[in-house]
């Protein structure tokens, strides 16, 4: 060997030992950080006698698994701060785009989250029985005491209770400009009958379009018209209709489903209400909803979260419906059912399950359930939920506050219909058909018969 | 409250680089030291054993790979094919009917069949002609270079690109951002809503593909007429023969084995197409394509039995192609 090889050979065994020393030090535990739980003189024993039942888990971690991102993630972190300062318990917030197909692959893994926020409950009932831990009796006695009856349903499968309500969002709105409105001395219509003879008379006027609907959406193209079918579903049947519908028990294929297509098919399938039908399907729901900023159509029925989306791409400004003189202002109305007294809410919302069986991370679950956070979270804007406990006086945008008030009383509320069916229906045919209904202009009969055929029955 | 988040436990961003940048470093070194541990063993090693550790150090972790990260999971795939969409109970073939029966498969199959036969065909023609084109020329470099540019732009980047060119604006009043309907405006035209035409959206995708693949074809394809002896080029111009049959009776003869690599290779990629779809319609609009539709259904449907049905059966039709491809590979190199 000459001395050349031979110092390499050294110089490469010392490698070796670093990177073994290296490795050890990686896997060791990191050296202990200064941890909440060392008091600080700014935290006053008030604030964390609200926080004592939580006692007892000082230093320990519980990961938070979520879609949620930056920058709604950082009001989540900021209203859970006064609860980890004064529990010790640090929550890691790790959110991600791709959660749904990420979950699967973790549970399956073994490595699962502590816990997760499942954007639908159809997905978290995938987990039952299958790495979810069911709540604790203290988490479900606060679900029973904050929320309605009808919440706790939906995160409960097989009569186990695993799921609670988290952010909640209503759908049954109609956006419009009370400015337009105003202008053109347009009323609030309170039934759908009025509501067709509004649509009748903006079109007659000409120079505005009655209606702006956008179905596109990637490759979840088509959600915004399950969203319109589930809604007149609700308006057109009673909500046991409704449930048998969503559950399977009515074929979709019946003459009650027909009856209410037909009636999505008055201002749908109408050019003079909506123009161009089939570009219906290649308008995303995001410039569904711009032409009420520009003026160029009067109404855009979508959920409470459009406002957002409105307010940041496309500079309106969320207005209350008295204020007739904002430019470019949006609010929004009841969608009306068939009389003025039935007030159906079509909704959606995310649910919190948990993966593992420490008491820290049931303690994070029983306080996202609780009054207190719920109204320091709506505090920080832009979010509300439907906890009972949550004063409208915290939800300063008016129309999350119009939400909050519709979840709160209304006489009927039901979960967004296609999160809840099986998936082949409520991420699949569903979506798909009432794309090619507009697109292609797929008559009523074919497009209930293909989603009939779909059904996992 | 500002003051109490201070001295919460939460990493901040620079701890979080700090501890992601020196796991890097470690990765780093660790992989270094393997390296050198191999070297030491073979410099310690007796001539005998190194041949036989030259067989271990090349083929142990590229096995591995194989193993864990194509020959198992293909595997399971064969086996969750036969099993219902939890993947719990074993149903025979029933997943392989559901695929042959659905009325969604004929679509799926056409398209799937337009695909294989415009896009491999297309690319390597245009790459061929613009090879031979620029082949003698002083400075291809940058026509070359704009040619195969798309190839280094992801499907998804080509589809979010194109379907601004393809953009539809139903109301008059608002500006168009459309390339292709701007065009047909100029010319007095009424612009179709160009991802909703069937079957002209189905063509509108597929120039997306062939716009990517061209530069591939054109880059190996010059590449082999270059190899082609000067000598064979001037007998040819000696017997008087005219440039065009001099490029189809003597150059396209001279590379056969590399075109027929070339297609194969494209019709291989092409079998799988499925970001552009997924993209620029969703599979929607009678779009859809074999490998859009297996991710659907496992993905977004999870029904993993009959999503790893579909994935088998592209599989399937994908083995002769492969093994036509590798033949002909072996061929180029005896000839050489």
């Amino acid at each position: 060997m000459s001395t050349l090889r031979r110092r390499v050979v050294a110089l490469g065994a010392t490698a070796v030992a670093a990177s073994l020393v290296l490795a050890g030090c990686a896997s060791s535990e990191p050296a202990a950080e200064e941890t909440a739980s060392e008091t600080t003189d700014s935290t006053t024993s008030d604030t964390c006698a609200a926080y004592e039942a939580y006692l007892g888990n000082e230093g320990t971690e519980v990961e938070m698994y979520t879609t949620i991102i930056d920058p709604e993630a950082s009001l989540f972190i900021e209203s859970l701060a006064e609860f980890e300062e004064c529990t010790g318990i640090t929550i890691n917030w790790n959110g991600t785009q791709e959660f749904e197909a990420q979950i699967p692959v973790r549970v399956e893994g073994g490595t699962a989250p502590d816990m997760a926020i499942f954007p639908q409950p159809g997905l978290l009932a995938k987990f039952a029985g299958n790495g979810l831990v069911p709540a604790n009796d203290a988490t479900s006695a606060s679900v029973d005491e904050n929320y309605t009856a009808d919440w706790k349903v939906y995160g409960t499968v097989d009569g186990t209770f695993y799921g609670t309500p988290l952010g909640a969002n209503v759908k049954s709105f109609v956006w419009y400009s009370p400015k337009t409105f105003a202008d053109n001395g347009w009323a609030i219509p309170t039934t759908w009958e009025e509501l067709l003879a509004l649509s009748d008379t903006i079109a007659a006027a000409g120079d505005v379009q009655p209606w702006c609907v956008g179905f596109g959406s990637g490759d979840a193209t088509g959600w915004v018209g399950t969203d319109w079918m589930e809604d007149l579903m609700l308006r057109f049947q009673d909500a046991a209709t409704y449930d048998q519908w969503v559950s399977g028990e009515l074929p979709f294929n019946d003459p009650k489903v027909a009856e209410v297509l037909a009636e999505a098919g008055k201002i749908l399938k109408n050019p003079a209400y909506v123009g161009d039908v089939a570009s219906i399907a290649t308008t995303t729901f995001q410039e569904g909803g711009a032409g009420l900023v520009d003026g160029s159509c009067a109404m855009h029925r979508q959920a409470s979260f459009i406002g957002g989306i409105l307010a940041a791409d496309y500079g309106a400004t969320i207005v209350s419906p008295e204020d007739t003189t904002t430019e470019g202002g949006i609010t929004t109305f009841y969608f009306p059912g068939v009389s003025a007294d039935n007030k159906p809410a079509l909704g959606g919302g995310e649910f919190v399950g948990i993966f593992a069986d420490r008491p820290e991370v049931h303690a994070v679950h029983h306080y996202l359930t609780t009054p207190d956070w719920n109204n320091k979270k709506a505090a920080l804007g832009g979010w509300f939920s439907a906890n009972l406990g949550l004063d409208t006086a915290n939800v300063a945008d008016p129309v999350n506050k119009v939400a909050v008030e519709i979840l709160q009383n209304a006489s009927t509320f039901r979960f967004d219909g296609s999160d809840v069916m099986p998936a082949e229906v409520g991420a699949g045919s569903f979506w798909k058909e009432m794309t090619a209904w507009v697109a292609e202009d797929k008559s009523d009969a074919a497009v209930l018969e293909a989603i009939y055929s779909t059904w996992p029955y | 409250m500002i003051a109490l988040a201070l001295h919460s436990a939460r990493k901040t961003p620079a701890d979080i680089i700090a501890e992601n940048f020196s796991l890097l470093a470690l990765a780093l070194v660790s992989f270094a030291a393997v390296i050198f541990l191999v070297f030491l063993l073979a410099s310690r090693a007796s001539v005998k054993a190194q041949e036989w550790l030259k067989y271990l150090v090349f083929l142990v972790p590229a096995s591995l790979l194989l193993l864990v990260g194509l020959i198992y999971p293909a595997i399971r795939t064969l086996i969750l094919s036969f099993m219902d969409k939890k993947s719990e109970n074993f149903v025979g073939f029933d997943n392989y009917i559901w695929a042959f029966t659905i009325p969604e498969i004929t679509v799926v199959l056409t398209n799937t069949a337009i695909w294989v036969v415009t896009v491999p065909t297309l690319s390597t023609l245009i790459g061929l002609g613009i090879a031979y084109m620029t082949d003698r020329m002083k400075r291809p470099a940058v026509i070359k270079s704009l040619i195969f540019m798309p190839m280094a732009i992801s499907f998804v980047g080509a589809g979010v690109i194109w379907k601004f060119v393809y953009n539809y604006q139903p109301n008059d009043n608002k500006p168009d951002i459309g390339l292709f309907s701007a065009i047909f405006k100029a010319l007095g035209l009424t612009p179709p809503n160009w991802l909703l035409e069937v079957p002209l959206n189905t063509f509108l995708l597929i120039l997306v593909m062939i716009w990517i693949q061209t530069g591939f074809a054109m880059v190996v394809l010059s590449a082999a007429l270059k190899n082609i002896p000067d000598e064979v080029t001037e007998a040819a111009m000696l017997d008087g023969a005219t440039p065009w049959r001099r490029f189809y009776l003597v150059s396209v003869p001279m590379i056969r084995a590399t075109i027929v690599v070339v297609l194969t290779t494209i019709t291989i990629g092409t079998l799988k197409v499925f970001d552009i779809v997924r993209t620029m319609t969703g599979g929607n609009f009678q779009t859809n394509v074999i490998a859009n539709e297996m991710y659907s259904q496992s993905f977004r449907q999870m029904n993993y039995g009959q999503g790893s049905a579909l994935a088998i059966i592209l599989f399937v039709a994908i083995i002769p192609i492969i093994v036509y491809n590798i033949r002909q590979l072996r061929l180029e190199r005896t000839e050489r």
